[in-house]
Order: structure tokens, then C-alpha cells, then sequence
């Protein structure tokens, strides 16, 4: 039995006996579809920690493959002016100096287990879901940008201007903070995050996205064969993205 | 000063008449489909509590239960115009602002959330 998304197994289970359950009372649909549906009522769960491991072996200099990605699937439209522009992911390039090496990254929220963006705010706006995605509820956010600074890795943007033509599933709007969300739509869905599907469509594969406290996810298995780091692990914010070959 | 004192009454009255006549229900094209997911009463009575629930357990908890999301209200209620293209609900006369504009209650949900659906895509 496969799990191609990576879910945890107890959920995945749960979901093949709903599954057969209800395929007797809906003849004609494909049982696979009802395996992989999302139970929609379901909470996000503690039990599933979501994280990204990113392989800087395989990113390559000059593909922005995954950041094209995030900005169709959000809707992320250039303001015309580059420093108001949106960045939920950003591609840095790293050098070592000692030997001339260079690397190049997609940074994006790390989705920190302790993240000081959620311990600054003063709405609650900015919070961490069970299952360890951190988010901005925008309903609350009043724009005072404290998450900004409270940062240490630059992720999140502020919408300084009106904005048109959303996607149902990703609102966003002037005046609230935005950051990476994991594609929180997506992945509710048992779908992967936008940039992990598009950089693996491009044939590098540098990014695999999937439920660290699952042993049998592919992340999970990736980690433990490789060693990987968290950036500024100084600050000991647990990250939910960790890098390889960095 | 009699004079002026029925004029100026006269005047009050014809333009408290016409504008009283000149005040339009609201009006707006139907929704997709026979039934709302809540009878008409309560959704015209209730619908931001509904709305005020279902956004803090999807957000927050990651209910992703559709019944009372905003996102389906937004499929059912969009019409359409003649070209196929999809005219926002927050336009004048269309669902959300015509009651909201009647009603006088400023609204912002779409300041940020699609006014139309998502283009179609083919299954
Ligand atoms: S990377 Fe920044 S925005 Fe993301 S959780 Fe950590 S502190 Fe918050
Ligand atoms: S900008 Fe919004 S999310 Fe960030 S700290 Fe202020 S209220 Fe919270």
C-alpha cells in the first residue's frame, strides 16, 4: 500500500475504512478518491508536524521554478514596485568564500516550532495551527508589522496596496502581513505545497515536503538518511524546514 | 408668510413622497441551485455568525467542512454576465451589495476574499 502524500498513517487508515464503508453507498466511485479524500470535518491535528526539507545539492543557481510556482498559485500579482512586492519565497545565493563554492536556496518561513513572529504579536493574529504550520489570521491582523521584525529570516511581507483578483482560497489584503503558508489549502486537501510539485515537475526534486513525526514519510526517511541542519540553529526555534548541504 | 409657510410644507411633503417612492428593494439575480445551505430566514437573520464560526475553525483549526464557507456562498450567488464572465458579488446590484448598500452596513470581507469563483478548472 502506498502513501503518496505522505500522511500520517493513522489518519490514512482511519480513512481506508471510511472509504469501504462508503463505497457501497456510492457505487461507481473510484475507491482510490475516497481513500485520498479528506475527512473535512477534521481538525489539524498535534500529531502531524508538517515540514520541507530542502536539498541544496539539487537547487540549482537561476531556477525560480518554485517561486514562480507560490506566486501563481496565491495570486501574488508585482506591484511595479520591487521592494513592495510580495516574497514568500525568496532564491538566495550563498558563497563560501574559503573555497569558492556556491549555493543557491529557496528561503522561505521556516515554520519555527517556537516562532517569535506568533510571541510578538499582539492580536494572536499571527499563530501556529496543531500541526505546526504558522500562519497570519488576517482577520485580526491590524498591519502593526512587530512579526516583521520579530523575524530572523526576513519571511514575511506586508500588502501595502489594494489588492484584486485573489484566488478563493488564498485571501490576502492591503493593510495584513502575509508569509509562506505551507499551502495550508493545498495540503488540507492531501495535496503538496505548490513549489515542492513544480520543483520536482522541473526534474530538480529539491524539495520534499511531508509529516516529520511520521517515521514512514519520505521527509522523514530523507532526514534520517542525510544529514541536514536548520538554519541558525542558535536560536533554537526548531524550525519545520531544514536544509541539506548547506 | 402664510404663503411661504405652505410652500415650504408642500415642498416637504412632495419630497418626502418621492423619496420615499424613489427607495428600491433590493434586488439581485438568483443563486445557482433550489435551496441555500440554511432556510432563507435565517440566512438573511444569521448569515455572519454563520460566516464569524466557519472562519474561526477553518482558519484557526483547519475545519475545511464547506457548508457555511464564504467561498461557497461566492460560487452559488456570482452571476454571470452575458460573455460567461463572472460579475463580483460586490458590485452594485448583485448579491452581497445590494442588501449591504439597503441596509447600510459596510462590508470588507472582499477587500480580501474572490468576489467570483475560481476559474473552472475541467475535472
Ligand atoms: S520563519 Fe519567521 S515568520 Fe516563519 S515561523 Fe519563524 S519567525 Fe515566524
Ligand atoms: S502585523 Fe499582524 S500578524 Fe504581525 S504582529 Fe502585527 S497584528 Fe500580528
Amino acid at each position: 500500500m502506498t502513501n503518496p502524500e505522505n500522511k500520517p498513517r493513522r489518519r490514512f487508515l482511519g480513512r481506508t475504512g471510511a472509504g469501504t464503508a462508503l463505497l457501497a453507498l456510492a457505487p461507481g466511485v473510484r475507491l482510490v478518491d475516497l481513500v485520498l479524500a479528506k475527512d473535512e470535518d477534521e481538525p489539524a491535528s498535534d500529531e502531524t508536524r508538517w515540514g520541507l526539507l530542502v536539498d541544496a545539492n539539487r537547487c540549482t543557481t537561476g531556477c525560480r521554478a518554485c517561486v514562480s510556482a507560490c506566486e501563481d498559485e496565491h495570486a501574488l500579482a508585482k506591484t511595479g514596485r520591487n521592494r513592495l512586492d510580495p516574497q514568500w519565497i525568496r532564491k538566495v545565493e550563498l558563497v563560501d568564500e574559503s573555497n569558492d563554492r556556491s549555493l543557491s536556496i529557496p528561503l522561505m518561513c521556516q515554520h519555527c516550532e517556537d516562532p517569535p513572529c506568533v510571541e510578538v504579536c499582539p492580536t494572536g493574529a499571527s499563530f501556529k495551527r496543531a500541526d505546526g504550520m504558522v500562519l497570519v489570521d488576517k482577520h485580526t491582523c491590524i498591519g502593526c508589522r512587530y512579526c516583521m521584525m520579530a523575524c530572523p529570516f526576513n519571511a514575511r511581507s506586508f500588502v501595502h496596496e489594494e489588492v484584486t483578483g485573489q484566488k478563493s482560497y488564498s485571501p490576502r489584503g492591503k493593510g495584513t502581513v502575509e508569509s509562506c503558508t505551507l499551502c495550508v489549502h493545498r495540503v488540507d486537501n492531501d495535496r503538496t505545497p505548490a513549489c515542492v510539485e513544480s520543483c520536482a515537475v522541473d526534474g530538480h526534486g529539491a524539495l520534499a515536503f511531508g509529516d516529520l513525526n511520521d517515521a514512514e514519510s519520505t521527509v522523514s526517511k530523507t532526514a534520517r538518511s542525510q544529514p541536514h541542519r536548520e538554519l541558525r540553529p542558535d536560536l533554537a526555534l526548531n524550525t519545520g524546514v531544514r536544509y541539506r548541504g548547506v | 408668510m402664510t404663503q411661504r409657510l405652505a410652500i415650504a410644507l408642500l415642498m416637504i411633503l412632495s419630497f418626502g413622497a418621492s423619496s420615499i417612492a424613489d427607495v428600491n428593494l433590493p434586488s439581485y439575480p438568483k443563486g445557482r441551485g433550489e435551496y441555500c445551505v440554511e432556510p432563507t430566514d435565517v440566512m438573511r437573520r444569521d448569515h455572519f455568525e454563520y460566516l464569524m464560526h466557519h472562519r474561526q475553525i477553518s482558519v484557526h483549526l483547519g475545519v475545511r467542512s464547506k457548508r457555511h464557507s464564504l467561498v461557497g456562498c461566492v460560487d452559488c450567488h456570482a452571476s454571470q454576465a452575458d460573455d460567461g464572465t463572472y460579475i463580483s458579488v460586490n458590485e452594485p446590484g448583485q448579491f452581497c451589495r445590494s442588501c449591504h448598500v439597503y441596509t447600510a452596513v459596510k462590508i470588507d470581507c472582499f477587500s480580501c476574499h474572490a468576489a467570483v469563483p475560481d476559474a473552472v478548472v475541467k475535472q
